[in-house]
This record gives C-alpha cells, structure tokens and sequence, in this order.
C-alpha cells in the first residue's frame, strides 16, 4: 500500500469515529464540490460491497461483479458533479450508475436513459418526494408489509432484472396479473413512504 | 407541453429496474425526456431501487480492490463540467428526444422510409428487441389508419408529431399509449398533417384483418 493511500486511509478512520450516523447525500454532495479522497473511500467502503451484492444478484460471476462495482465506483467519482440531492438521494443514484453499468455489460448495449438535463429544470417547489427521509430498515420493513406474491415481483424486477413477460412465464401466470402485481407493489411503496413523511 | 397520456405504474417498474428490453426502454426513456410528471415518478420509482441495494447484505470485495480503484483515479483527468441545464424546447417543430438522437440524429426531416401500404411508413431503429418484438418510428398520413390489432405482449408507442386517436383517445404530441394484451384497437390519424410516432413491442402483433394477416409476413411487425 502506497504511503498517499495509507494517510488516506488513517484519515478516514477518523471521521468514521467522530460520526456514528452518516447521512451519504449530504455526504455524496460535500464529495462532489471537493472531489476529496477520503469522502471517496468512505462512499465506497459503505456502498461497494452493497454494489457488488447487487451484481451477483443480477446473475454475475465474482469477478465480473468485482470489475463491474469497480466501474460503477469510478462513474461516482467521474460523474458526481451531476449528482443533485434535490433529485435523488445517494443511494438512488448509485442505484442507477450499478443498474446501467450492469446491464450495458449484460446486453453489449446502452439502457437508454433519460437525461435530466435535457429539458429544463426549474426549480419546482413541489418536487420532494419524500424519499429522502427514508431509512433502508424501514425500506425493508415496508417491503415485508407487502403481499408475499408482490414483495416476490418486486424483488424479481428489480433483484434479477426480469422483465414482465419472463417473470409471467417464471410464475406461470398471465402478463395482466404481473402488471397488476407490480403497480399495487410500487403505488403500495409510495403511498406509506407518503404517509411516513 | 400538453400531456395527458402517461406510463403505466408496471411498465416505470420495470424500466427503473433496468429489466426491459433496449427497444422498450427506448421508448420510455423517451417519454420521459418529454413529460415532467413521469421524470418525477420515474424517480421515486428508482429510490425503490436504491433502497432495495442499501437494504441488501453486504458481500466481500477483494483486498486489492481499493487500491487498485484509487491508483485508476490518480490517471483520471480532473473533470470540471458545468451543470448548467441545456433546455432543449420540447415543443418546437422538429424536436428528437435526446434517446432517440442516438439512433436518428437531430431531425425527424431526414429519415428513410419504407413503405408498408399507401399512406403507411415505417424506419426500423437498430435497437434491440426481444421475443419477436420490433422497433421502429412510423409514419401515418391523415385519413389513413393502423391495422385492427391486438397484441400478445406489451406495445410502447409515442407520439413524436401529429396525433392519432383510437378507441382510448386522442394522442398528441408527447403523449404515450402503453398498452398490453387486454387492448385492442386501431389507431386513425385525424389531424391534418402527418403523425409520426415510435413503437415498441416485446411480442409480436395479432391483426385481425385478412389485410394484416398479408402484411405482417412482410413487415415484421
């Protein structure tokens, strides 16, 4: 280990004893006006193993699951002056980085994404949408207050990226019962997250 | 923009959760660059997705892997890109969702049709679709109108100019028709000038017309 990195590392100890709790889109944020190193290490020492979790869910092997959460860090650190926490918390985000890196992989395509950017962006005044006050335990208990057979599409789209007709012929049943599934699942989430705000 | 037809809660799902194919989410991503109220719900609909990954148990990274990643980001050239928003007015004439510029370019002047039937064109996208799917703008004269269909799997289709109107209503411009199985229908351009719109399916069509059942051997759709 290089003496730089060493330092770093020694560094960042210390802020992890000075704050117990870490709010990571305040943090993604200071990261991305300083492009500081240590603010770096501390993203990636909570989100890498989480992004590399994700990929092996998605169906990969360890080592690509290793280069491609590696990728995935290297797009936060390329990408994080787009990162605006009126928008998107950081573990949202980060979501969205893992998932395009993942798939790009997968298919040998680009997932098209949309562009915030592209259009214009006033600042609404109704645009929170409350997800920031969101913890993971609670996200985890609001995926346990759903229906077993809509936590289980959820799961499937978002855990194993498969789309409504594979997760119909997987379940064995009709496309229209998926869809339903998964819009009671999602508007379910929202509406609690709604109410908890 | 004007827009009152919007994506099906399922279908931000699953494009949120990166499950679609390249051809659906084509046309998705487009609506999106389009239509406010979906960005918004697009991304509440991804926060899902990022609770899903913080709530996920951590697993092991190999020792070497920081160091490796630090010592990449010493080579990294220093980024300073200004965030300033380009707006691009959706509303103007010839205007291309930034997705779509990709595949066609910035004007919809410019593409080479093929025609179906009189008053009926169509340009397929290199995009790739799944199970018998398709991808392709179409291009529909005023009077004329689209097969009587109905469809085995889902079918993504966006206005990009004109309007048409079917058993539903009436589209216009940004306005999607995302549509499965329990739809059938037949889409008629009303207005007075040409309606070009982008399709997505992920199975293919079912006509219901002898007409369709010719054609569609020949069209792919």
């Amino acid at each position: 280990m290089n003496k730089k990195l060493g330092e770093d590392l020694n560094k960042l100890t210390t802020v992890i004893q000075q704050e117990a709790l870490i709010d990571w889109s305040d943090l993604l944020c200071a990261f991305s006006l300083k492009r500081d190193k240590v603010l770096y290490i501390k993203i990636y020492q909570n989100f890498a193993p989480k992004i590399k979790a994700y990929i092996i869910r998605l169906g990969m092997v360890d080592t690509t699951a290793e280069e491609l959460m590696q990728e995935t860090m290297l797009s936060v650190w390329r990408k994080a002056h787009l990162y605006d926490a009126s928008k998107a918390v950081a573990s949202t985000w980060i979501f969205r980085l893992a998932r395009n890196k993942s798939i790009d992989w997968m298919r040998k395509q680009k997932y098209p994404d949309y562009s915030l950017q592209e259009v214009d962006e006033e600042p609404s005044e109704d645009n929170d949408t409350g997800e920031q006050l969101i913890t993971s335990d609670r996200m985890a208990k609001i995926i346990t207050q759903l229906p077993e057979k809509q936590g289980q599409v959820i799961f499937m789209s978002f855990y194993e990226g498969r789309s409504h007709a594979e997760i119909a012929s997987r379940l064995g049943v009709p496309l229209g019962s998926v869809k339903s599934r998964i819009r009671l699942a999602s508007e379910k989430i929202k509406m609690i997250w709604k109410d908890e705000v | 923009m004007n827009i009152n037809h919007h994506l099906d809660e399922a279908t931000l799902v699953s494009y949120a959760a990166g499950a679609m194919s390249q051809s659906m989410a084509l046309v998705v991503a487009c609506h999106i660059s389009m239509c406010d109220v979906c960005r918004e719900r697009v991304c509440s609909t991804e926060a899902i997705g990022g609770m899903l990954l913080e709530s996920l148990e951590p697993v092991a990274i190999s020792d070497d892997s920081l160091k490796n990643l630090l010592e990449r980001l010493d080579e990294e050239p220093l980024l300073q890109v200004s965030n300033t928003a380009k707006r691009i007015p959706s509303d103007q004439k010839d205007y291309v969702p930034g997705p779509l510029n990709n595949f066609i370019g910035n004007s919809l002047n410019n593409i080479n049709w093929k025609c179906i039937l009189p008053g009926i064109h169509y340009y397929d996208l290199s995009c790739k679709t799944e199970r018998g799917g398709v991808s392709r703008l179409l291009r529909i004269s005023p009077g004329k109108s689209m097969l009587l269909h109905t469809h085995e799997g889902n079918e993504l289709t966006l206005i990009l100019r004109g309007s048409l109107t079917d058993e539903i209503g009436c589209f216009t411009v940004g306005d999607i028709a995302d549509l499965d199985s329990d739809i059938e229908h037949q889409p008629i351009v009303d207005g007075d000038e040409d309606c070009i719109c982008l399709v997505a399916t992920d199975a293919p069509l079912q006509f219901k017309t002898l007409l369709g059942k010719i054609v569609q051997p020949i069209t792919g759709f």
